[in-house]
């Protein structure tokens, strides 16, 4: 088993008027089976109001499964005696790096979370280093937190998420409020923590571009996962991602022009390297 | 009377076309001036903006555009230099500040959080209502409105808040349009949208801007959003307008965007790239439409 997996997953909510009243019920998430490997970048894309949220919300038992279960590191979420040992195997962060942030000091808040847990002052020092460096935020460490760009506070949070030393990072549109340096930034602090750490990475995401390095793509569509597969096999379907209100890297949309134009270039695509490799073949062939 | 209503209403969506602009003349803005922690948030800025013109701000985060666009309906002041819209300094005692606010239309980020009416239609006359219109007025704005953002008749009795996020934002944006500005600026329309409403939202705006002939200030961290629609890029770093011209000028500075945090859209790289590998194509292309066309013709 791997160190996330779900089985036939379901949530569902109520919707209630102004009066309190039941207006119907949304399954937001629906008959969803994940495997998720230790070790693993995995992405899951989809449109708003797909479910994505709602399903990452089980990961960390934020939510609790209607129907179906969901096992983090073989503990079963909806157990409540499990609830602790789950939030701290799967740590999430959130989308807006203001509302994820306590401390006065960008040390003393990422070591919160290790205090709560009890662990001793020496070792929190520790973690508060190691997490520090490890997003590259170790020289802000007494700076605050309020004068740090969008993309610095977001590596912070990640850092507080980092001392809790979780097996498993969630991220939930880390980058939807970043411009593109901290989303670079944000994005290369999450693949330094799965290949240096060995941590395992969930990443939620409305940027194309983010996931072509993943291991593995679910892409969600009405609380349901509707393509997966490694990011090769999941971008060569072009017509079925708008079908979905996804899109493309540019370079993937490019080549799939290209392929319709009549030259014979091969599905899927994804770097520029690639492409200017396949056009260089095909001009001097 | 009814048939004097209809008529209003057709003139109102007919182009008005007369000469206005925004004329920024060296514009400084520094953030607690006189203290310690004074910062330069504007650096002498000189710009004009026609009327008509739809324009992309760039910038990373810091670099001035949210202190750039806030001047222009007079949410701040400059330190030094002046405003002029239609002709008029801003600053003027007797320049009517009220006005000027909803000439130049501010649409902020995540506009969706400020709707709190209980309908959508209701949500879209609340500024009109305050302009002191007529009922029949604000409700032909509130129609007018909603429509030219893309809203559609069955969402008009929803509660705002039951929408889409994508959704909830045309709203935010009818709100706006219902002032009837003459400038629109635009702060990240498209944040945390899927790609899908991204394309929908800015080419819902493009649309907007052709049939009413307004002008648009579009800020965005995305050179690849900004460079399908767009005339005229502003890039903006530490305060100062870096780059100024049509999108096709600016992304051949992709180097110098590089260094200030920015980046031209990938399409430019894969056209210079295979340049650099023997192809002699036409580098121009910014959009992916374009460079297929240079590529195939490489091939043809």
């Amino acid at each position: 088993m791997g160190i996330i997996k779900a089985v036939n997953l379901a949530f569902e909510y109520i919707r209630r008027d102004e009066e309190g009243n039941v207006e119907g019920i949304t399954r937001a998430v629906d008959g969803v089976n994940l495997d998720i490997k230790e070790g693993d970048f995995v992405a899951i894309l989809g449109h708003n109001g797909s479910g994505k949220s709602t399903l990452a919300k089980h990961l960390n038992a934020l939510l609790y499964p209607t129907e179906g279960t969901v096992f983090v590191d073989g503990k079963d979420v909806k157990q409540p005696e499990n609830v602790w040992d789950v939030r701290q195997t799967a740590g999430m962060v959130f989308q807006n790096p203001d509302n994820q942030i306590i401390g006065q000091v960008v040390e003393e808040d990422v070591g919160f979370g290790p205090e709560n847990l009890g662990v001793p002052t020496k070792e929190i020092w520790e973690r508060v280093e190691e997490s520090l460096k490890a997003v590259g935020m170790y020289e802000y460490r007494k700076h605050s937190p309020n004068k740090l760009s969008g993309g610095q506070k977001q590596r912070v949070s990640i850092a507080g998420v980092i001392a809790m030393h979780p097996k498993c990072i969630i991220f939930d549109e880390p980058t939807a409020m970043l411009d593109p340096n901290g989303r670079k930034e944000v994005i290369r602090a999450a693949r330094a923590l799965n290949q240096v750490e060995g941590i395992t990475i969930i990443l939620i995401t409305h940027y194309m571009e983010e996931v072509i390095y993943a291991d593995k793509v679910y892409v969600m569509d009405e609380g349901k996962v509707v393509l997966q597969g490694d990011p090769k096999a999941v971008f060569s379907q072009v017509e079925r991602l708008r079908e979905l209100r996804l899109d493309v890297p540019q370079v993937t949309e490019l080549a799939y022009e290209l392929k319709k134009g009549g030259l014979p270039l091969s599905d899927g695509i994804l770097t520029m390297d690639e492409l200017v490799a396949e056009l260089k073949q095909l001009k001097q062939g | 009377m009814e048939g004097n209503e209809i008529s209003v209403l057709s003139l109102e969506i007919e182009i008005k076309r007369k000469e206005m602009s925004l004329i920024l003349d060296h514009v400084n803005h520094i953030y607690g001036e006189d203290t310690k922690l004074a910062v330069a948030a504007l650096k002498d800025i000189n710009l004009v903006i026609p009327d008509g013109q739809f324009i992309g701000l760039i910038g990373h985060t810091g670099s001035g555009k949210s202190t750039l666009v806030q001047h222009l309906n007079g949410l701040l002041k400059p330190t030094s230099g002046s405003i002029y819209f239609n002709g008029q300094d801003i600053a003027d005692k007797d320049y009517d500040k009220k006005e000027l606010r909803s000439k130049v239309g501010l649409v902020f980020q995540y506009p969706e959080h400020q709707l709190f009416e209980v309908t959508v239609f209701q949500d879209v006359c609340f500024g009109p209502k305050n302009l002191g219109l007529s009922g029949k007025e604000v409700e032909i704005r509130a129609y007018t409105a909603l429509k030219q953002a893309g809203v559609k008749e069955e969402l008009f009795q929803v509660s705002p808040f039951d929408l889409s996020g994508g959704q909830k934002r045309r709203v935010a944006i009818a709100g706006v349009l219902a002032m009837k500005p003459e400038v629109l600026i635009l702060d990240e329309p498209t944040a945390g949208l899927d790609p899908k409403g991204r394309d929908e939202i800015l080419g819902q705006i493009k649309q907007l801007q052709k049939e009413t002939g307004i002008t648009v200030i579009l800020v965005s961290h995305s050179m690849e959003d900004v460079a399908e629609y767009v005339d005229r890029i502003l890039v903006m770093n530490k305060g100062q307008v870096v780059y100024d011209g049509v999108p096709k000028e600016v992304f051949k500075h992709y180097e110098g965007l590089e260094k200030i945090g920015l980046a031209a859209p990938q399409v430019t790289y894969i056209m210079d790239r295979l340049n650099k590998e023997g192809f002699s194509l036409d580098t121009d292309a910014t959009t992916i439409v374009e460079a297929k066309e240079a590529i195939l013709k490489a091939f043809r």
